[in-house]
């Protein structure tokens, strides 16, 4: 593992990278299947994309305990970046999970491993960020919901090929469910469990 | 140097990471009460302490803000939070609608459109809508989890019964999005259609209740009725008396010590734009400007 000191740098600006990390992955929340930019420059672990390292640093701390698929979980620095520079608990259980990351998203378990929340309390689910080969190529999918004026489009590559017929699970639990981020390098995606999905080919 | 003792917008990192992590399920799950811990902040609660702390976990250096109070820039209240923003952010301020990127409001919605560029941050004081149905929290909840509404809607129901309408004119309850009800905060209900597939994002920060709650943009917004008793927006049967408005919510104002009064736009930035576009009303103290046609 490598040592503390040489860990990778997390944000210059802490405050003002962390406000504008949030405003994108908020914008992208409310505008499920737009591409927002991550402006903020963070270092980030091998393994880690630019944008995740980002959604990390704003989002996680000791209060959001955080699953590592097997691909994160392979790179030791990935782990001791995380508790270094956010201080959230690294878990190996899954199902009570504020955020999980994917390094190799192909690999995603069944979604009821994680939390969806109690009808009760919707808001206590997993967060799923999948660092994604790229927008804009792969599988196209048609979204509906919230957010959207009408239907929006997304072509993504490198996710397993049934996730989106998974995320139906969101329409039959609402407002149970989970809230998927997708990563690639500084760009993001958003997919919160109000989205309807619909495959279109490609 | 002289660094400020207070952070960015004043909360610390911690709590604007809470905050942050509150709104984005609250717009996962649009019109879903999330319960956050609210901080105390310097001023008192009245003063909208929920929305003070929802705008402050999203502004950055690069927004407007502009900041309402019953429709006005000019208020004590909307005075002393702008000043607060400007001080503790150092972001830019304005009174115009169309130029902020975020507006923070104290019952009403602004009367110019909103566009997609915005952010409108809501005061609540009671965020519940069940409550005044139910006192117990644990109760509430469960209704909201099985999406079990008949109670409110035998409430209204009573209501047109005795009053021949529904006597519920502010806070008056929508569902969002076809799941939850959700209290749009005491603004009148003129303004309820405004949240109906607004291009704006809509935040919901109740500091008291420690709840914070969201309507995305372009969301389904319904004002509870009935088939025989639709739902209508009440408006005064008048136009602006200072620009002559035929579309605007309206304030009665008394204009001397003789029981004069007059009828004009709660939203002052409305008003006062109209007004500098030549429009004018009945009772416009200004003289007449001549307006340049084509
Ligand atoms: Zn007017």
């Amino acid at each position: 593992m490598t040592p503390l000191a040489e860990l990778p740098a997390g944000f210059a600006d802490k405050v003002l990278s962390a406000q504008s990390t949030f405003r994108a992955v908020m914008d992208a929340m409310a505008r499920p299947g737009s591409v927002q930019r991550i402006a903020a420059v963070a270092g980030a672990p091998k393994g880690m994309m630019p944008g995740t390292a980002a959604i990390a640093l704003t989002l996680f701390d000791h209060d959001t305990p955080v699953w590592l698929d097997a691909r994160m979980s392979a790179r030791p620095d990935v782990a001791g970046w995380l508790k270094f520079h956010t201080s959230a608990p690294v878990i190996a259980d899954s199902s009570v999970c504020s955020f999980a990351l994917f390094g190799d998203p192909r690999d995603l378990p069944p979604l009821d491993r994680f939390a969806f929340g109690s009808n009760e309390y919707p808001d206590r689910s997993t967060t799923l960020i999948l660092q994604v080969e790229s927008f804009g190529r792969g599988t196209a999918v048609e979204l509906r919901g919230p957010g959207i004026d009408g239907t929006a489009m997304l072509q993504v590559s490198g996710l397993p090929r049934d996730l989106f017929e998974r995320l139906a699970v969101n329409a039959t639990l609402f407002p149970r469910g989970v809230d998927v981020v997708l990563v690639r390098d500084e760009k993001i995606v958003a997919i919160p469990r109000s989205t309807r999905l619909a495959m279109r080919g490609g | 140097m002289n660094a400020p003792s207070y952070n960015f917008a004043y909360l610390d990192e911690q709590t604007k990471r809470m905050i942050r992590r509150a709104i984005l399920k609250a717009i996962a799950t649009p019109g879903y009460q999330v319960p956050f811990a609210s901080r105390e902040m310097p001023m008192p609660y009245g003063w909208g302490t929920g929305g003070v702390q929802v705008t402050a976990a999203i502004l950055g250096p690069d927004d407007v803000l502009k900041v309402i109070d019953q429709g006005s820039d000019d208020t004590t209240n909307a005075i002393s939070i702008r000043k607060f923003f400007g001080k503790t952010a150092g972001v830019a301020t304005t009174t115009s609608t169309a130029e902020a990127t975020v507006i923070q409001t104290r019952h009403r919605i602004p009367e110019a459109p909103l566009h997609g560029g915005q952010v409108l941050v809501y005061q609540v004081p009671i965020p519940e809508p069940l409550r005044f149905l139910e006192p117990r929290e644990t109760e509430t909840r469960r209704m909201h989890a099985l999406g079990e509404y008949g109670l409110m809607h035998v409430k209204l129901y009573e209501d047109i019964a005795r009053f021949g309408h529904i006597a519920t004119s502010y806070a008056y309850p929508v569902k969002v999005n076809a799941r939850y009800v959700m209290d749009p905060s005491p603004t009148p209900k003129f303004d309820n259609p405004k949240m109906d597939n607004c291009p704006a994002l809509q935040l919901f920060g109740a500091g008291r209740e420690k709840r914070i709650y969201a309507i995305p943009p372009h969301t389904n917004v319904v004002s509870l009725d009935f088939e025989d008793h639709p739902f209508a927006r009440y408006r005064f049967d008048a136009p602006c008396a200072l620009c002559g408005a035929g579309d605007s919510y309206l304030d009665e104002i008394v204009t001397d010590d003789k029981g004069g009064r007059m009828f004009v736009c709660s939203d002052t930035d409305y008003c006062e734009t109209r007004q500098a576009a030549g429009h004018r009303g009945s009772e416009s103290a200004a003289p007449h400007r001549e307006v340049a046609h084509g």
